[in-house]
């Protein structure tokens, strides 16, 4: 298959970034889209030009580095995979396929396609967490957790941090992100203590580092590699109005 | 506490509270606009005006009427213009997600309402209350402002009838994403009751801008 590529190129966080064309001939339907990445790169290099830089890691859709927006959806065209799962039988013989970064004020671009997630790390640090040494892993059902809420906390647990919702949404708003990290421990009792401060502190930090307001559009969702449901911001938002009304 | 007023989440619970008090606002003005078209003369129509003009709690009720639009442009506004800051570079290929469609031109529907809602507040509202507008007497001796002739007037002009039922068409756009946002935005999200809700919206958006519609027309072709 051959395929125009249009991808955005920045040297660094403060150069000004343009898109750059590359053609690509030959390349396998079942080649996965950051493997005819390595193949373009494998050129690249072998003219004496910079590669194109992209964030990758576990490659098999659980890491959550690959990010990607390509052709107007973050991760590609497929529903509920990442940029790694995606393969080039996915698009037609001869596509132009438009490779830009993340854009979101949050996530500045560091180089390329690569962009700075830390705002993720800063809040799950400010509250993302339990205060209490949890020790080994205990024996089953030593802590008897209802059935539905188990499930709940581990559909929201499913999120990988990956900042699609980011990019997908309109406003840039990370509220699906919090949302999961939010409800996966306000449903276990062990992260019920801390439920009040966590949620003032961690969506405090959202807004501070300059992510939108949630405007329920859905996009988030649509854009999920692993299917966090818009139900997470609903109990998100209960969280925070029990937090600061209780 | 002030967080509520200035947290992210805070700033969209005052625009879905203040969006749900203008939801059943919407609905009462229906309601006795619909008196125009129920009855022959503009008597009722008038009579209920009057009273909604004159009882001291519907006074009340007005102010925090006047408030809650206040309040749900206002955060709107500001909520915007923070969505736009949060994205200072934006993609080359739009992003074509499937979203709710109509969430995504809130603010412009929002800004054609708002247009509307200066002009219908200057033709009727602000000439009763600050203008000369027609008086009229019924039977028992009641003088009342003729509300009724003067929008009989109004929607014998075309142009009139088709910019106020323009604008109607876009306030029912803002609506249809607007009822079931308000809604998980409070944090009512629910397997059995969302869809419920999702179907209500399109319902009252649907009863809102028939009934809207209906009355200019009616009056227009009798």
């Amino acid at each position: 298959m051959d395929f125009t590529l249009k991808i955005w190129r920045q040297k660094d966080a403060a150069s000004r970034g343009r898109f750059v064309t590359y053609h690509l001939e030959g390349i396998s339907p079942d080649c996965s889209f950051l493997e005819m990445l390595d193949i373009l790169n494998d050129q690249l290099v072998q003219k004496g030009e910079d590669p194109v830089a992209f964030d990758h890691d576990c490659r098999e859709g659980i890491c959550g580095a690959c990010s990607l927006y390509i052709n107007g959806r973050p991760h590609g065209p497929d529903d509920a995979i990442t940029t790694c799962q995606l393969h080039m039988r996915r698009f037609r013989d001869g596509d132009t396929i438009v490779v830009e970064p993340w854009r979101a004020k949050a996530f500045p671009v560091i180089k390329d396609l690569i962009v700075d997630r830390s705002a993720f790390d800063k809040i799950i640090q400010a509250g993302g967490y339990i205060s209490v040494n949890t020790g080994g892993v205990p024996d089953a059902n030593t802590i008897p957790i209802q059935k539905e809420h188990a499930d709940i906390a581990m559909d929201a647990a499913a999120c990988i941090g990956c900042g699609a919702c980011v990019a997908a949404c309109k406003n840039a708003s990370a509220m699906l992100f919090v949302s999961a990290k939010v409800s996966h421990l306000s449903m276990l009792p062990q992260g019920k203590i801390e439920a009040a401060r966590r949620v003032k502190a961690m969506l405090e930090e959202m807004d501070r580092l300059g992510f939108g307001n949630c405007s329920n559009t859905g996009a988030c969702e649509a854009e999920c590699p692993k299917q966090i449901s818009l139900s997470h911001i609903a109990r998100l938002n209960r969280e925070y109005f029990k937090a600061i009304l209780g | 506490m002030s967080s509520i007023f200035t947290s992210s989440v805070g700033k969209k619970l005052m625009m879905s509270l203040a969006g749900l008090f203008l939801i059943v606002f919407l609905l009462v003005h229906l309601g006795i606009n619909l008196l125009l078209i129920l009855y022959n003369s503009p008597e009722t129509y008038n009579r209920a005006a009057h009273f909604m003009q004159t009882n001291i709690l519907i006074k009340i009720i007005e102010i925090v009427l006047f408030g809650g639009f206040f309040l749900h442009m206002i955060y709107g506004v500001i909520v915007q213009i923070e969505n736009w800051l949060s994205r200072p570079k934006g993609y080359r290929v739009a992003n074509y997600s499937q979203t709710s469609f109509f969430s995504r031109f809130m603010i412009h529907t929002a800004a054609i309402i708002f247009v509307f809602l200066v002009i219908h507040l200057l033709d009727f509202y602000f000439k009763a209350k600050f203008g000369e507008p027609k008086l009229v007497t019924y039977s028992d001796g009641k003088e009342m402002v003729d509300f009724g002739s003067m929008i009989i007037a109004k929607f014998h002009l075309p142009g009139f009838v088709i910019g106020y039922i323009l604008a109607i068409l876009f306030l029912g756009f803002h609506l249809l994403h607007g009822f079931q946002s308000a809604f998980q935005t409070l944090g009512l999200n629910h397997k059995t009751y969302t869809p419920v809700v999702k179907a209500l919206g399109i319902i009252y958006t649907l009863v809102v801008v028939s009934g809207f519609t209906a009355i200019p027309l009616v009056i227009y072709f009798d």
